[in-house]
């Protein structure tokens, strides 16, 4: 590899020096201030008062209750959504039907609606004013400011992300490999297990990785459905909340950065994985390398 | 309707597709079919002037003004660290490059302090601009701050790969044709790369008009000034006004549907142009 882009060694796409000093100078400065140093803050407003107290803030019994829900969260939304997305995809992808368009369309929904709204939502059909809240009332079932309406609204917002990854990879690598399998002789879970996964286990992560990011991360649709229950139904993100608005600065930053820490891992494990893809997808034969 | 998968060699249609639809119901569907019912309890005429109340408005003109001039914001410097990410070579462009997306990444909840803090009075930023009289924090343009933030990886992200793709030639034929570098990237380069950068303002533009958690700790939230329409909503239904949060929210969730329409209608025009799959 070369240390210059293949753009560089040609005249005419190359810029004069002046021009591309201005051009990196002004995105490098853009790209410092507005997302370097968010970053940054959050890390020296956490240490800020030392790394005894930043211990203290982050071991404290509501912020361990609060990640116990917040993995709970996590690990009931990402299998679900996991399974939908490979389910979805192997539908969308290996068949042909009438609307096609459309439920790709709907599926991406999630994305495009206000996290608020999206907590909205699952007020209406479960709290106690909502279609189905009086009979989980009546049976003793809160759905609504309790955990089940955190797990509900991380669901909805996690929804489109495993098969927004795995439709166009499936997309692109066709069907001739399955066809293939199934005329030898395969049956339909040896096609997928043998033939389909090892294609798409790379693309299958990456969802799963910005999936749970999200799912760990989200604040708006959790907090409109959780009742904000110290120790009860609190998530990281909502915890962060609690301790700023009581002016626990630095508690909600040493919490804050717990967070951050995950969102550098993902974007870390994003990368690797994405590098993967890269290397998948430039090999001769998809088959070769994974049987 | 569903006649040509009769003879598919494939097993799992039925399962797969009934399994998608079942659950795409009951998580998406269903729920959101509920603002469309409990909108319907209000009259038209009540209906109007839940969602017309000057506090409203004043949220709708904040809310989609603050993500407009952010989306603009963005449209310029997106596609400056796009061009810089794939054209040039410098220092720590990898890192660079895997933390564009910090934003996806990065809880709104930690962005929303991290930047109140930043911008307030004794931060890093807030104390370099205090003496000037330029207060960010606690005012409107803090609002447009968080949506910068936030909308910044949809323009690069949607740029970089065209931008990526693009064939050196096309420019050389341009300069051997005696256009100059300017010319070239605005005749040329430009019109290639235009359905991307509308792409990315609009998915940007969508998100952000919709964006909680990094806004409302560095927005102040007073009524009318620097008060955000999904915040109106939470208010509403702290105060059990659910008719009236739902109302706003039917205003809100039309607009997110026509974006998302719109957003649709320019990936498959992009695709087009490009012959790209839809990613």
């Amino acid at each position: 590899m070369s240390l210059t882009t293949r753009f560089e060694r040609s005249a005419a796409t190359s810029e004069p020096a002046l021009i591309k000093a201005l051009i990196l100078c002004l995105s490098l400065s853009f790209f410092g201030v507005f997302l370097l140093l968010p970053l940054l803050s959050v890390f020296t407003e956490a240490l800020h008062k030392g790394v005894i107290y930043y211990f203290n803030a982050i071991t404290e019994p509501d912020t361990w209750s609060a990640m116990q829900l917040t993995l709970l969260a996590a690990a009931i939304a990402v299998p679900l959504n996991l399974i939908f997305g490979v389910a979805a995809s192997w539908a969308i992808t290996k068949f042909d039907f009438v609307g096609k368009h459309l439920l790709i369309t709907l599926i991406d929904l999630p994305f495009s609606v206000s996290p608020v709204i999206a907590g909205l939502i699952f007020v209406l059909v479960f709290g106690a004013q909502g279609w189905f809240g009086s009979w989980f009332l009546d049976n003793d079932l809160q759905i609504i400011f309790a955990v089940p309406g955190i797990v509900l609204a991380t669901i909805f917002v996690t929804f489109p992300f495993v098969a927004r990854e795995l439709i166009p990879l499936m997309e692109a690598q066709g069907r001739e490999e399955e066809e293939a399998a199934a005329v030898l002789g395969a049956n339909g879970w040896q096609t997928f297990w043998y033939v389909t996964l090892p294609n798409i286990k790379w693309g299958l992560l990456y969802g799963v990785i910005l999936c749970n990011a999200r799912a760990m991360g989200e604040f708006g649709a959790v907090s409109v459905v959780s009742g904000h229950i110290r120790g009860y139904t609190n998530t990281i993100p909502l915890q962060v909340e609690i301790l700023y608005n009581e002016y626990n600065y630095v508690a909600a930053f040493a919490v804050a950065s717990l967070l951050a820490l995950l969102a550098l891992l993902t974007l870390i494990a994003k990368s690797y994985v994405e590098w993967r893809l890269k290397k998948e997808t430039n090999a001769p034969s998809a088959i070769e390398g994974t049987i | 309707m569903f006649t040509n998968n009769k003879n598919s060699i494939f097993p799992g249609f039925g399962l797969s597709l009934g399994y998608t639809l079942v659950y795409l119901s009951i998580i998406v569907l269903v729920p959101l079919s509920a603002v469309v019912l409990k909108t319907t309890s209000l009259s038209l005429p009540s209906f109007i002037a839940a969602v017309t109340t000057p506090r409203v408005l004043a949220s709708f003109q904040l809310s989609f003004g603050m993500a407009l001039l952010a989306g603009l914001i963005n449209l310029f410097f997106g596609l400056l660290l796009a061009w810089a990410l794939v054209r040039y070579t410098f220092f720590g462009k990898n890192v660079v490059d895997a933390l564009i997306d910090l934003p996806f990444a990065l809880p709104t909840a930690v962005t929303g302090i991290a930047l109140a803090a930043l911008y307030s009075k004794n931060g890093w930023i807030g104390k370099q601009l205090e003496p000037l009289g330029i207060n960010i924090a606690f005012t409107p343009w803090g609002i447009l701050v968080a949506l910068i933030f936030i909308g910044l990886p949809f323009v690069v992200r949607t740029v970089q790969p065209i931008l990526e793709e693009i064939e050196l030639e096309l420019e050389e034929a341009a300069a051997s044709l005696g256009a100059s570098r300017w010319q070239s990237f605005t005749k040329v380069v430009l019109p290639i790369l235009l359905p991307a950068l509308l792409t990315g303002f609009a998915l940007a533009f969508a998100r952000a008009v919709g964006e909680y958690g990094s806004v409302i700790f560095i927005a102040g939230n007073i009524p009318m000034v620097s008060e955000i329409t999904p915040l109106i909503i939470i208010t509403k239904l702290e105060q059990y006004d659910y008719a009236g949060a739902t109302a706003i929210a039917l205003v809100m969730l039309i607009i997110s549907l026509l974006l998302l329409l719109a957003i649709n209608g320019l990936q498959a025009w992009s695709a087009k142009q490009t012959g790209r799959t839809r990613q």
